[in-house]
């Protein structure tokens, strides 16, 4: 019987030649990766474990990036237990801050996540890795913590569901888009356990970016992993970074999904996501008159190159409007100095947003711009759960970076349309 | 670490989608001890929620309690507050692996979920596989955990387990 590619992938990390959903497995995994929020967990149980030595030290990353540059003394400390046991341990992938960035943008980008790894971290966006044709998926400390010690993580093998997206896509929507309409579809939980397969000629057009935002939000949809197949834009992309081997898999023809949902992009408009949950997401034109505080441009779902473009694309020529403030988030040092290179950062500066270093941030209410009581936020990240941005009485509305940018100029949520009328009536 | 194959508490009837930022805000994820964190649990659907939870309640919830983060402090808080089980509809699927491995008893059923209000008295008999609700009377039968689930319930969590498994 034909395999998904998740299927394959996990049937080649545990040594059979074929699994079955619902089958449960102990596989070995390629990398296992730790941030200063997770990690510091990992590490006190690994130590209580009475565990010495990690399995290989070429296979886990440790990286500070949530609360990282140190936001208080009690964050210092857990980046400063990573740092100690990374040490310790001699871990070839440790990466200190002013060189690393969010993870989910950091890694794919330095080559450590290949096409066919089995890739677990402990944080819940590590489905993002899916864009390499890689299985990657969010787990507990723990689940870190045994897996530095044996190499292994226990899974339960999902169903499959293929999403196949045709058409051609409208302007200004992005993979960002794609998936908040999906999640729209199908709900917070309608992928709960499950492997989401991304596919079709919309696809096969989009840039690495797009899909990376798009594996990215799987978890939002309850998914255990977004999977996109490797083609050439992969390859592309993983060509010149990659420092080993990798295999490319494909699902068969013949394999069986639990669902299959078609949707035609040309129907699709640029989305917003009403709090308090990722579903809640409308096209543009039905959000009718929405003043907002803060725009945040960034995250591990939206901080890469194409969305800076993007955004600075928009925010050429204009200032934010007086009542809001920006804040860009460049996702790694590479990306922030290549935004430098291209002019994005002079925009942004003139525009009056304030650029924050490569951090997490403010996506889950830890610094950079958290949010008081009353405030509303138009932001480019994953969760628009209450509270997750700060205050439990603040409003978080999900979009793609031209959205966001042409919000924080109007005041409003609004698209770059709205802003092209708004700057002729102006004129 | 011992198990608890019998839990009996008062259970707090909650709703859907009970995300980890809710169980435990994000700005006190850079606390690694389980107390500190259990003075925190469900804060964020709740101000006044830590105050109200004694040891030994129980939760119960609708469909995909814990979605969002793989923070393992949502589930380390619940835990260290006392809470004896919770109780869901269902679970978001790393939460459901993270309560596992850290031997927070979890039952999935959405018929209990539905019969139940706040203040109601529940027994659970994990090993029976059984749940009572004590002021209806009523009993249900819980679907049993996969073996090897049943393996990592027994040892206490994923690190006894390991543990074991290296030792051998």
């Amino acid at each position: 019987m034909g395999m998904t590619i998740t299927e394959k992938i996990l049937a080649a990390h545990c040594g059979l030649p074929e699994v079955v959903p619902g089958q449960l497995i102990m596989a070995r995994i390629d990398l296992a990766l730790g941030s200063d929020v997770t990690a510091p967990i990992a590490i006190e149980e690994f130590n209580k474990a009475g565990a010495r030595r990690v399995f290989d030290r070429k296979k886990i990353v440790l990286l500070p990036d949530h609360f990282a540059p140190n936001k208080d003394v009690q964050s210092a400390r857990q980046c400063q237990a990573l740092r100690k046991f990374a040490q310790e341990q001699e871990l070839e992938h440790y990466y200190e801050v002013g060189r690393v960035g969010i993870e989910h943008a950091f890694l794919p980008e330095q080559g450590l996540v290949l096409p066919g790894d089995l890739v677990i971290g402990a944080d819940s966006h590590t489905c993002t890795y899916g864009a390499l044709g890689a299985f990657a998926t969010g787990v507990g400390s723990t689940d870190l913590a045994a897996a530095m010690i044996t190499g292994e993580a226990w899974f339960k093998v999902p169903e499959s569901i293929k999403f196949v997206f045709r058409g051609t896509l409208r302007k200004w929507v992005t993979g960002k888009d794609l998936i908040l309409y999906t999640i729209g579809r199908i709900g917070v939980e309608g992928a709960r356990y499950q492997a989401m397969e991304l596919s079709g000629p919309v696809i096969d057009q989009l840039g690495m970016d797009g899909r990376f935002t798009m594996a990215n939000m799987a978890i939002e949809a309850g998914a255990k992993n977004g999977i996109f197949a490797p083609d050439e834009a992969t390859l592309a992309y993983v060509r010149g970074r990659a420092r080993r081997d990798f295999q490319c898999f494909q699902s068969d023809a013949d394999a069986t999904y639990c669902q299959i949902h078609e949707f035609d992009a040309g129907e699709i408009e640029p989305q917003v996501a009403f709090p308090p949950l990722p579903e809640n997401s409308r096209p543009l034109s039905q959000v009718g008159e929405i003043p907002i505080d803060q725009v945040v441009i960034g995250s591990c779902t939206n901080g890469r190159l194409s969305d800076l473009e993007q955004a600075a694309q928009i925010m050429r020529g204009h200032k934010v409007h007086q009542k809001v403030r920006l804040i860009v988030i460049p996702a790694t040092q590479a990306i922030y100095l290549e935004a430098l290179k291209r002019g994005y950062l002079e925009v942004f500066l003139e525009a009056q947003a304030v650029i924050s270093p490569p951090t997490c941030g403010p996506c889950l209410g830890g610094h950079m711009g958290v949010l008081a009581e009353g405030e509303r936020a138009v932001a480019t990240t994953n969760r628009n759960f209450v509270g997750r941005m700060g205050s439990p009485k603040s409003e978080i509305y999900l979009t793609n970076p031209a959205v966001a940018a042409a919000s924080a100029i109007l005041g409003r949520i609004a698209g770059p349309d709205a802003l092209a009328r708004s700057a002729s009536i102006g004129n | 670490m011992t198990v608890v194959s019998l839990i009996q508490g008062r259970a707090w009837r909650l709703g859907p989608n009970i995300d980890t930022d809710a169980i435990l805000p994000a700005n006190y994820m850079n606390l690694t001890d389980p107390q500190e964190l259990g003075r925190h649990c469900l804060e964020g659907l709740d101000p006044d929620f830590p105050r109200k939870l004694l040891a030994g309640d129980l939760l119960v919830a609708g469909s995909n309690f814990g979605c969002g983060s793989s923070r393992e402090h949502a589930p380390l808080a619940i835990k260290a507050a006392g809470v004896g089980a919770v109780v869901a509809a269902s679970f978001a699927r790393i939460f459901y692996r993270n309560a596992l491995n850290i031997g927070l008893p979890i039952v999935e059923c959405p018929e209990v979920v539905e019969a139940v209000s706040t203040g109601d008295r529940l027994k659970i008999d994990l090993a029976a596989g059984l749940l009572l609700h004590l002021e209806k009377g009523t009993s249900y039968r819980l679907p049993p955990f996969p073996p090897f689930m049943q393996e990592l319930i027994a040892v206490g969590g994923l690190m006894n387990y390991v543990m074991r498994r290296t030792k051998r």
